[in-house]
């Protein structure tokens, strides 16, 4: 299945290892963070409607 | 009809409400056609062998490390000429994303480093112009963190930006003054003849534009999540004062 | 405007803190130089000229904060908002006071230093033209960071991130003139370079800082 990287192996894996980290850190930190503004907006508003 | 109508934060959110999800699956179709043809799909070069595949990485987030500071400097424009609130939320937005992509093409550039020019950092011209480029990203986001009053911050971090815009630009110019460089040509060229071979070229380009995508999604996520922190405290001021 | 100048002087030599301090920190760095790297005279002379120029820089950075700071918080600046002086006045008298007390101290304190530092003979006259053109650019530079971050309590360490990325090409383009004069090359083009920034940086400086001032006294 992999294809045969030769003796850059680490090298190239790293790199695709690292990156995706990087962005998987970056996407996962921006949804819980629209999760979290979300839910505390929503809450926000129901307390405003309830008291007028 | 024209674009400043999407500036009002409701009209924009229902627009990226609508558009997000299209432009989320599209992403992860691009990235994952490129980054499994370059990665399994590609010939190894026939001086760098694989390393070459790095080269899918690099290239878009060092792509998209430059033109994101310049998306945060065409918003900072936007916000200090006419005043939208959204242009000022996406440049702080962006600013995150700017600044993993110039880390990810620092890392995939001294992972490829090694190999080829047998060290993982030089201080060439264009590394160090990245190391100050990632200088740059950390101080307008700390200048964001630093001040209460959004209005305030978004003035300051706006014209930190016009500014910070010159002297990068500067810098780039002063570093190639100062030491010879490592660096192959452009990689991207239109040109035929002096771009990277085909059987790179091509899913290079299904690459960047997955890159381009990614970003996209993610600064209209995090725009949002700043108009809904925004609203939040406009809410809570209200709350307070009542 | 010159009667702001004159008394942003005063209250410096008064106080004795920019002055004396910027001085004694850049003394302090270059003494701690040989601690680090050792005592050899070649390889100082090699690095002399770098030393030199960081040193200066870092004593500049050192007393930025001051040109805002204690105004705003005693109300000196709304006083000054307030009267006919443009801010651009306000902000280019400051920064040429800044200039005065701290970056022509530091050229003239760089000669003797750079005798400790074994710099070679042919540097001396391009060390001090270097620091004399290119020091109001790290006052005019500063003083922008310092009135971007005068509202921000304890912003000390913001400033210093805020202004010395932008600092970058002033440093390079001024210690690579005292480099090539020390290893024999013509050090005119650099030295050229570096004082056209400098001359932007004057010119162009006092706006943007004027701009920021505005903001954070509204």
């Amino acid at each position: 299945m992999t294809p045969d990287l030769g003796k850059y192996a680490d090298a190239v894996l790293s790199a695709y290892g690292i990156s995706v980290l990087l962005l998987a850190g970056l996407i996962w930190l921006s949804l819980t963070q629209s999760a979290r503004a979300r839910k505390k907006l929503a809450e926000e508003e129901k307390r405003h409607r309830k008291n007028g | 009809m024209s674009v400043w109508k999407y500036a009002n934060p409701a009209k924009f959110m229902s627009l990226s409400g609508r558009v997000l999800p299209v432009l989320t699956v599209l992403s992860g179709a691009f990235l994952l056609v490129g980054l499994v043809w370059g990665f399994f799909f590609t010939p190894d070069d026939y001086k760098q062998g694989s390393t070459v595949k790095i080269i899918f990485l690099h290239v878009p987030s060092a792509f998209l490390a430059i033109n994101i500071w310049i998306m945060m400097l065409v918003t900072s424009l936007i916000w200090f000429i006419r005043r939208h609130h959204v242009s000022a939320l996406a440049a702080k937005a962006a600013a995150p994303i700017g600044i993993t992509m110039t880390l990810i093409a620092l890392f995939t550039g001294a992972i490829w480093g090694k190999p080829m020019w047998g060290t993982y950092w030089a201080w060439d011209p264009r590394l160090t112009s990245f190391m100050i480029l990632f200088v740059f990203y950390l101080g307008y986001m700390a200048l964001w963190t630093a001040i209460e009053d959004r209005d305030t911050a978004a003035d300051l971090t706006s014209i930190l930006c016009m500014v910070g815009s010159v002297f990068a630009l500067l810098s780039r110019y002063a570093v190639n003054f100062w030491n010879q460089g490592l660096h192959q040509g452009a990689s991207l060229s239109v040109d035929a003849e002096t771009h990277v071979d085909n059987a790179f070229y091509l899913p290079l380009l299904v690459c960047i534009a997955g890159f381009v995508l990614l970003f996209v999604s993610l600064v209209l996520l995090r725009t949002r999540t700043e108009i809904r922190l925004r609203r939040l405290s406009a809410l809570q001021v209200r709350g307070s004062a009542t | 405007m010159i009667a702001l100048f004159k008394r942003d002087i005063m209250l410096a030599f008064r106080s004795g803190g920019g002055f004396g301090l910027a001085l004694s920190f850049f003394l302090i760095v270059v003494m701690f130089v040989p601690f680090g790297v050792g005592a050899d005279l070649a390889l100082l002379a090699i690095i002399a000229p770098g030393i030199l120029w960081i040193g200066a820089l870092l004593a500049c950075l050192l007393s930025l904060d001051r040109i805002f700071q204690l105004d705003f918080e005693d109300g000196t600046l709304d006083v000054l908002a307030t009267s006919p002086l443009p801010g651009e006045a306000i902000t280019g008298a400051k920064a040429a006071a800044h200039w005065v007390t701290t970056g022509l101290p530091l050229t003239l304190a760089a000669a003797p230093l750079g005798y400790l530092l074994n710099l070679p003979s042919e540097a001396y006259f391009w060390l001090v033209a270097s620091l004399l053109t290119g020091t109001p650019a790290l006052s005019f530079i500063g003083s922008f960071g310092a009135a971007i971050t005068v509202g921000v309590k304890r912003g000390g360490l913001l400033l210093s991130l805020l202004v010395l990325p932008l600092y970058i090409p002033t440093l390079i383009f001024g210690a690579q003139t005292v480099t090539r004069a020390a290893t024999g090359q013509d050090p005119l083009s650099t030295w050229a370079m570096m004082t056209g920034l400098s001359l932007f940086a004057v010119a162009a400086m006092p706006l943007a800082a004027a701009l920021a001032l505005r903001v954070n006294l509204r």
